[in-house]
Order: C-alpha cells, then sequence, then structure tokens
C-alpha cells in the first residue's frame, strides 16, 4: 500500500502483486486498442454516452472526444507498467504527475472489473468472495473478486497519501 | 431543375428562445464501483470545490443517484464531461 515519502508516493509490491498489476493494465491496453469495441459493456462503461437520449448528439461528442479520450486511458494504463518493477517484487516511486495516472488507471481497472463482476450498489464484497468460494475456491471468480477488493485498497492508499 | 423555393419567413417566438437561454449541465450519475473518496477528489480537482463541497456533491450523486457538477455553455459541459469520462466518472450533458 501507499504511502507518502517526500514529495513521492511510494509502495513495495510482492512478486504476485506486480503480475496482478502487470497483467490488468494490459488488459485494459489491449482493450482500448486491438480489442476496441462499443458493444462491450466496458467500452461504454469506459466512454459514456453524453446524451443518453440523443443518440446522434453523443455520436458527434464521441466523434470530437473519443480520440483524445482513448489515447489518455491507454497512456494512464503505460504509467502502471512503466513504474512496475521489470523483474519481481520491489518497491514503486511516483511524482504527483505519475501518481494522478496511477489513480485513474486503477479506476479504469476498477471498472473494467466491476462490469465483469456485475458489480452493484448493494453487493458486498465480502458476501460474494465467501458465496465463491464455498462454490470453487479454484475459480476465476474467485481470484477476480481478490484482484477487485486489492485495488480498491490500492487506490483508495494511494489517495490518501497523495492528499496527506 | 429546381422548383421555385419559397422560403416561408418565421419569427423566432419568444418560447423557442428561452428554450435556447437555458443553461446546459454537467450531471454525475451514481456508480457502484467509484470509491466515495476518489469521487470528491475529482470534484475538487476539476472545478475547485471546497472539499466540503465536493463532499456534498459526492454524497448527492450516491444518495440521490445523480448530481449536476457544472452549469453554462454547451461546449463547455461537453468539455467538462469529458474531463469527467478521463477519470471514469458517469457524466452527460443535459438541458437545466
Amino acid at each position: 500500500m501507499f504511502r507518502r515519502n517526500g514529495e513521492q508516493l511510494v509502495a513495495r509490491f510482492a512478486p504476485d502483486e506486480v503480475n496482478v498489476l502487470r497483467r490488468v493494465a494490459a488488459e485494459v491496453v489491449s482493450l482500448l486498442t486491438d480489442g476496441f469495441d462499443h458493444d462491450d459493456p466496458v467500452v461504454s462503461r469506459l466512454f459514456p454516452d453524453a446524451y443518453p437520449d440523443a443518440p446522434e448528439d453523443s455520436e458527434e461528442y464521441r466523434h470530437f472526444t473519443e480520440g483524445d479520450l482513448k489515447t489518455a486511458k491507454i497512456d494512464q494504463a503505460g504509467a502502471i507498467l512503466a513504474a512496475l518493477p521489470a523483474d519481481g517484487g520491489g518497491e514503486v516511486a511516483l511524482d504527483a504527475e505519475s501518481a494522478e495516472a496511477w489513480l485513474r488507471a486503477l479506476n479504469d481497472v476498477r471498472l473494467a472489473l466491476g462490469i465483469r463482476l456485475e458489480i452493484a450498489d448493494e453487493t458486498s464484497l465480502e458476501s460474494e468472495l465467501d458465496e465463491a468460494v464455498l462454490r470453487d475456491p479454484t475459480s476465476s471468480r474467485v481470484f477476480q473478486l481478490s484482484v477487485y477488493a486489492y485495488l480498491g485498497y490500492l487506490q483508495e492508499s494511494l489517495l490518501e497519501a497523495m492528499i496527506s | 431543375m429546381a422548383a421555385p423555393q419559397i422560403t416561408p419567413v418565421e419569427l423566432p417566438d419568444t418560447e423557442e428562445i428561452s428554450e435556447l437561454d437555458r443553461p446546459w449541465v454537467t450531471v454525475v450519475w451514481n456508480d457502484p464501483v467509484n470509491l466515495m473518496s476518489y469521487v470528491t477528489w475529482v470534484f475538487q480537482k476539476l472545478f475547485g470545490y471546497s472539499r466540503e463541497e465536493a463532499e456534498q456533491l459526492m454524497l448527492d450523486v450516491h444518495h440521490k443517484g445523480r448530481a449536476v457538477v457544472s452549469s453554462g455553455a454547451r461546449e463547455r459541459m461537453e468539455y467538462d464531461a469529458s474531463l469527467l469520462h478521463g477519470h471514469g466518472l458517469w457524466a452527460t450533458v443535459d438541458k437545466q
């Protein structure tokens, strides 16, 4: 989890954590490049209709904003990939600008996972996880729910360190 | 060949003018994923709200399902919406 060290935001990650972060950031990049598909609910969530009741206006808004928005999202996911230790675990130290990029990228990753996991307002992560473990402790849902919970703590810790 | 065109001269009626004058708003909608602390931070950062104002807006989004976070010209609202989308918030543009 992140803490402030002077001007920098610092966290130490175990090899497993680095692997998870690399994987989820790379998944967002691939979703925004090769796999870009407006019919994908994750893409709809990351690029919402500006005018839900006026498809033509939404289309025009998209025409003017989507390129920049996509580039920004790829860049911020790239900021995670760039700062991670190349091999194994280790320390990550972020300046103010990369910290904000991480914060936004972690949010994109959580939005994507949240859609895939069908997280709703009333969802209790703890009971979801308990249920999934009872059903099959080796399932990908158990893994993804744990990753989702972990990324929430990580994002919160980064934000707290930034404003402290 | 084109038929002669008779363009009716229309006087703008007052209702239409007031419709055009109505300011536009940027609306943020509730979302089950975004952290409350993060949403508050985004409102402060993008719109210069104080911590208290930003928290109140975040709570409005959370409890009422939506909140107006800025108002003004349509182009400006689209710009605000794109900044919010850049931060992963669910924003739309609407007439007040």
